[in-house]
């Protein structure tokens, strides 16, 4: 019983930088636009926060740091891929091979040294509870913030009137702009959301998980909160599930390494990419549940012609 | 409906030397209209004479290169449909603008500019509905309503503005004609009510029964003003065009042996907004011409689809082709046994956009000496590709030129031209003239016509009821992927095939269906 809280505690530490990434990418890619990016805006936050957060020692700022490291790199993004309608494949992937070297040459110097990690608040009252302490109110305050940003996107993309223009724009962004949408502004604001998210995400990994800078440290993270994206059918609820089950997969594997089961590690290591690919194709198994449920225009340019 | 009610207000909009010139062509040149409240306005024009380009001027959509508009005695630089919209300018697309994964509410909430609470949002869309006679569900996604469904949604959502000019871009293309009929008493209530209408159309009965005047376009000028119901069809349409509407005609011919037949085909659309083929049985003979009738979306595409080999059959004995089964056989298998086909989309499913003609002749042509030993043979598809273009009058700068250089008409006609001149023993063509101009839509009949002379069997999916009537030997309808028994055009009406549209052809004929042998069907045999 106790073994659990342990994992559990793991378990919401690997899936909150998923968290971040893929919430971010499901606004960008309800507007109708798929950045690939992801990976590489996650590397370019890792070590702009761990830089800024050595250099200043708030944690605050460090995030704040990997946010606008983010936005920075979303902004390119957005400018070639919204004002010049370059092909969003193209440039997204592009995005990723720059951020990986981009933030290796800047963090040559930074690799191997130490950063304090971000340590768990504690909520008088609630935290001295036992196992419910432990297993609810023990983390740092980016798990608590990943939960309302969760609550937020939800609330947005189905109550709230910008939503339902960012999700009418993803779905056709002619007939937006024929009503008189603004496609391109409203494209705009949903990439540099996602770049903010994904430099935080990254943030999360240099500053709470290992915490240090390794350069390629998100290790193909970036590219898992896209498939959770697409396997959640572009909805929060079913993203945010998805990561915490391949969070929640990871741990359990490293744990079962750990008691030297007769299974080979390989596929230990395997389990969580096909736990969480086995259990998201189950849930969107009727193909019209994704033809449905996609954003019509992704990955489409828009030209609005006058 | 008072006539003499308007006709000495001042006018709500006027339009003065409005020119809009695009790189190759002009839209507008020196068109100048007005229209008073409560009045019906027509705009008037062959596709392509610049009717839609004026409406998106008036709505902010385009903007003018020269000329002023005059609204409520002001002169207004309308620069966006927003600003349209708080003017009280509403218009309804052709191709409507609505949110397929959406809500009838979250649709028209989006158009509006001010924010309105859900619940009391879809209290006012019911109570506007049901005030003009258009009974719709806000909670309704869009995607599951039929088209004429969707219109309502377009005319309430301009309605919920109170619009004080409603543009109407050719609304009646897609619906019955029992629709058109509930659509006119509605514009004619609006109208009563003190709102002005512009009505974009080529149809001329629909103008000469609707509309109050009207502005005929043509080649983008105003090429003269009318009171519609003083008029005939044959003067509008010299205004229109030109020129006389000449008309096709069918001389009887006995049809000949069996060439397709289709037979029990029920195929489920892949498309979650498409719609899936119920028991489908149809046969064409040599000699004759098979119209299918509809409104779009019944099914049509998912027709053309399963014949032309796009979609196979689960039985390869569902569509037979000279007696052969052909069900699960490939287009390119299915046009060596002698079918050809002309798709709806000219570019992209009918003719590759950025190749040359010559090479779109290949496309479908290959299999006729214009490939030998794997290697294409130049001078053979160029020499197809010149016949087609001199025999079809297609205008275009030659066999080079690239198909979406093509003005849309220009484009059908070399399609068209290319499939009949491949010799088919079976041709099937959906839309033929599908925002063609008079004057090649004309050819295109007669080309069809000609072909079914020459004891071709042919199989023509249109929107056009006129069209159909025109041309057809028998006609069948297509309502909810649901094909009714055929008749003769002259043993039926109109109305009665509007009836069908609506999917009632069980009620009319009961226990008919197409493929049990009906009353009509041994009549004709």
């Amino acid at each position: 019983m106790i073994a659990i809280v342990p994992m559990v505690a793991s378990t919401v530490v690997a899936a909150t930088p998923l968290i971040y990434a893929a919430l971010g990418e499901t606004v960008v890619e309800r507007s109708g636009v798929l950045n690939l990016g992801i990976e590489g805006m996650m590397l370019i936050g890792a070590v702009a926060g761990f830089a800024a957060a050595r250099a200043t020692g708030s944690d605050g700022v460090g995030f704040a740091a990997a946010a606008a490291a983010g936005v920075a790199l979303s902004l390119i993004f957005g400018f070639l891929t919204l004002n010049l309608q370059t092909n969003q494949v193209a440039t997204g992937l592009a995005l990723t091979l720059f951020g990986v070297g981009l933030s290796a040459f800047v963090g040559h110097n930074l690799a191997g040294l130490p950063v304090e990690r971000l340590a768990p608040i504690t909520i008088p009252g609630l935290t001295a509870i036992p196992v419910v302490g432990d297993l609810l109110f023990h983390y740092d305050v980016m798990v608590y913030l990943s939960v309302a940003l969760f609550v937020g996107v939800q609330w947005f993309l189905t109550k709230s009137r910008i939503g339902l223009t960012l999700r009418a724009i993803g779905e056709s962004p002619a007939v937006a702009h024929a009503i008189g949408k603004p496609v391109l502004a409203t494209r705009y604001l949903a990439v540099i959301f996602g770049g903010a998210t994904a430099g935080i995400a990254g943030a999360y990994l240099s500053l709470v998980q290992t915490p240090m800078w390794v350069e390629g440290m998100s290790a193909g993270k970036g590219w898992i909160a896209l498939a959770l994206v697409v396997f959640g059918t572009w909805k929060p609820t079913r993203v945010v599930v998805g990561a915490y089950l391949f969070g929640g997969v990871t741990q359990f594997q490293l744990f079962a390494q750990g008691f030297a089961l007769p299974i080979p590690t390989e596929f230990l290591s395997m389990l969580p990419y096909a736990a969480t690919i086995i259990v998201l194709v189950i849930i969107c198994r009727d193909p019209r549940t994704i033809l449905l449920n996609q954003p019509a225009s992704l990955g489409h340019s828009f030209h609005p012609t006058a | 409906m008072d006539q003499s009610g308007f006709e000495n207000l001042k006018p709500r909009l006027v339009l003065t030397g409005i020119a809009k010139r695009y790189p190759s062509v002009v839209a507008n040149e020196d068109v100048s209209l007005s229209v008073r409240p409560g009045e019906i306005h027509a705009v008037l024009g062959e596709n392509g004479a610049g009717k839609s380009t004026l409406m998106k001027i008036i709505y902010g959509v385009t903007k003018p290169d020269a000329g002023t508009i005059l609204w409520n005695d002001r002169y207004e630089t309308i620069t966006a449909p927003a600003q349209a919209r708080r003017l009280g300018i509403g218009m309804v697309f052709q191709h409507f603008s609505l949110f397929e994964t959406l809500t009838v509410w979250e649709n028209i909430a989006l158009a509006l500019d001010e924010h309105i609470p859900t619940a009391q949002l879809a209290a006012r869309i019911t109570e506007v509905s049901e005030k003009y006679g258009l009974p719709i569900d806000p909670y309704r996604l869009v995607h599951s309503m039929s088209v004429g469904e969707r219109q309502r949604v377009e005319i309430v959502r301009c309605l919920l503005q109170e619009p004080k000019l409603l543009i109407m871009d050719e609304p009646t293309s897609v619906l019955t004609p029992q629709a058109v009929l509930t659509l006119f008493k509605t514009l004619r209530r609006l109208a009563s009510e003190g709102c002005s209408i512009l009505y974009i159309s080529h149809k001329l009965d629909e103008i000469r029964a609707l509309c109050d005047t009207a502005t005929v376009l043509r080649g983008g000028r105003v090429s003269g003003t009318a009171i519609p119901r003083n008029e005939t069809n044959e003067s509008l349409a010299r205004l229109m065009i030109g020129g006389e509407l000449a008309e096709c005609h069918l001389t009887p011919r006995e049809p000949q042996e069996v060439r397709l037949e289709v037979d029990h085909l029920s195929l489920i659309s892949s498309d979650p907004f498409g719609t899936s083929l119920k028991d489908i049985c149809l046969k064409i003979r040599s000699g004759e011409i098979l119209g299918i009738a509809g409104v779009s979306g019944n099914g049509q595409k998912e027709l053309m689809a399963a014949l032309s080999g796009e979609r196979l059959s689960p039985d390869a004995s569902m569509i037979k082709l000279m007696g052969r089964p052909v069900g699960t056989l490939n287009p390119a298998k299915r046009r060596a046994h002698g079918l050809t086909f002309v798709p709806e989309e000219r570019l992209g499913r009918g003719a590759v956009p950025p190749m040359s003609l010559a090479y779109n002749a290949l496309l479908t042509g290959a299999q006729s000496g214009m490939v030998r030993r794997g290697m294409i043979l130049p001078s053979v598809m160029r020499s197809f590709s010149k016949a087609v273009i001199e025999r079809f009058n297609v205008k275009c700068g030659g066999e080079q030129s690239v198909a979406s250089s093509l003005s849309g008409g220009n484009l059908q006609k070399y399609i068209v031209g290319r499939e009949t001149m491949l010799q088919p023993k079976i041709m099937i063509v959906a839309q033929p003239t599908w925002g063609v101009d008079v004057g090649a839509a004309q050819l295109i009949r007669q080309a069809l016509i000609d072909l079914r002379d020459q004891g071709v069997g042919l199989l023509v999916i249109s929107e056009e009821l006129d069209e159909l009537f025109n041309i057809s030997d028998r006609i069948a309808v297509l309502a909810g992927g649901r094909l009714s028994p055929s008749v003769k055009p002259a043993e039926t009406s109109i109305e009665q095939i509007g009836i069908w549209m609506s999917g009632k052809f069980a009620d009319v004929m009961p226990g008919a269906s197409a493929c049990a042998p009906s009353r009509l069907e041994t009549a004709d045999a």
